[in-house]
C-alpha cells in the first residue's frame, strides 16, 4: 500500500470477487486502496470509490437490485451527490444502474451466453475523470467476464445521454448486444462513471494489457486533486 | 390478503431467453411465434383492505419489483 497515494475505499458486497484485484491495482498504481464492508452505513475518509466485480446478494431479481440498498451504498449515493469520485465496474457498473446513479440498465446478454475474453474499447469522452489521461478515439484493450452486460437505454435516453456526451467508452466490436455498443456510461457531471470491462484486470504486462491502468490512473489522479475529498461541494449527480 | 405480481419485458425490449424458449419449442414440432419471459412474485400483504394492498403492491413494483426502463408490471388481488 502507498501511504501518499490518494486513499480510494472498494466496497465488498457478499459475493464480490474483483474486490481484492481492485484494491491491488489502486496499490499498484499508486493509490492507497481502502477496504470497505458492505453493512458500512459511513465511508471512511476517502476521495474516491470503486464498486467491483462479481455479484452482490446473489444478485437475485436483477443484478444489483438488492445491493443498492445495502447500508454502503446508501453512503456511497451520499458521497455521489456531494461530486464524489465513483467507478462501477462490472457487477459496480450494474450496481449503479440500479440506484439510479447511471442511466440505463444491464440485461442479460444477446447470445446469453457469459463473456470472459479482451475487447478494444475506443475511448469516446476523454474528458471525464477517468478517461482524462486517454485521448479521444483511442483504442484500449480491456477484458470482459459478464453474462448480464448488454446495456440498455431506449431510444429516447440514449439520445439525451449522446447529446449530453455521457458515453464514455464503446465497444469496437459489441460482444453482447449493448444499445449503441455502449461499454461506459458517466453521470451528467461526470463524477459517477460504470462500465462493463475490467481495468483491474489490465495493469500488469503480465496479464496481457496495461490498458485498464489508464482508466485507474484518471480516477487516482483526480481523488488526487480532489482530496480532501469533494464532498458537500455542490455538484449533484 | 394475497397478491401476485406479473413482471414481463416491455414490449420491443429485447428478451434472449424468451427466443431461446421459442426456438426450443419449435425444434420439438410447436408452432409458436413469439416467445417472452417475464417473473411471478407471489406475496402475502397486510393490509386494511384491497385498494390499501394494492396501492402497497405498486409501491414494492415501483421500489424493487419492476425495473421501469425494462419492465412492466401487472398486480393481481386474490
Amino acid at each position: 500500500m502507498s501511504a501518499s497515494g490518494p486513499r480510494i475505499a472498494v466496497v465488498t458486497f457478499p459475493g464480490s470477487n474483483d474486490d481484492r484485484d481492485a484494491l491491488d491495482a489502486l496499490d499498484l498504481l499508486g493509490a492507497s486502496g481502502v477496504p470497505v464492508w458492505h453493512a458500512e452505513k459511513r465511508l471512511p475518509d476517502v476521495a474516491g470509490v470503486v464498486l467491483p466485480g462479481g455479484f452482490a446478494y446473489g444478485d437475485y431479481l436483477r443484478c444489483g437490485a438488492i445491493a443498492r440498498f445495502s447500508p454502503a451504498m446508501q453512503a456511497v449515493a451520499e458521497f455521489a451527490a456531494g461530486g464524489g469520485l465513483v467507478l462501477g465496474i462490472c457487477n459496480g457498473f450494474q450496481v449503479l444502474c440500479e440506484a439510479g446513479l447511471l442511466p440505463g440498465t444491464l440485461r442479460p446478454n444477446e447470445s446469453l451466453s457469459f463473456l470472459c475474453r479482451d475487447v478494444v474499447l475506443r475511448v469516446e469522452g476523454a474528458d471525464t475523470p477517468f478517461t482524462s489521461r486517454c485521448t479521444p478515439g483511442q483504442r484500449l484493450t480491456v477484458p470482459i467476464k459478464h453474462g448480464e452486460g448488454c446495456w440498455f437505454a431506449d431510444a429516447e435516453l440514449l439520445a439525451e445521454l449522446e447529446a449530453k456526451r455521457q458515453i464514455v467508452l464503446r465497444y469496437e466490436q459489441n460482444p453482447n448486444g449493448s444499445i449503441g455498443d455502449v461499454a461506459a456510461v458517466c453521470s451528467e457531471h461526470g463524477n459517477v462513471m460504470g462500465l462493463m470491462p475490467h481495468p483491474e484486470h489490465a495493469v500488469d504486462p503480465l496479464l496481457g494489457s496495461t490498458d485498464g491502468a489508464l482508466i485507474l490512473e484518471g480516477l487516482i489522479a483526480a481523488a488526487r486533486a480532489a482530496s480532501p475529498p469533494l464532498a458537500k461541494a455542490a455538484a449533484p449527480v | 390478503m394475497k397478491a401476485t405480481v406479473l413482471v414481463r419485458p416491455k414490449p420491443g425490449i429485447l428478451d434472449p431467453q424468451g427466443e431461446a424458449v421459442e426456438s426450443s419449442l419449435r425444434q420439438l414440432g410447436f408452432a409458436v411465434a413469439d416467445a417472452r419471459i417475464g417473473r411471478v412474485v407471489d406475496l402475502e400483504v397486510e393490509a386494511s383492505d384491497a385498494a390499501a394492498a394494492r396501492a402497497e403492491v405498486e409501491r414494492m413494483c415501483r421500489q424493487l419489483l419492476a425495473n421501469p426502463l425494462i419492465e412492466s408490471y401487472e398486480i393481481e388481488l386474490q
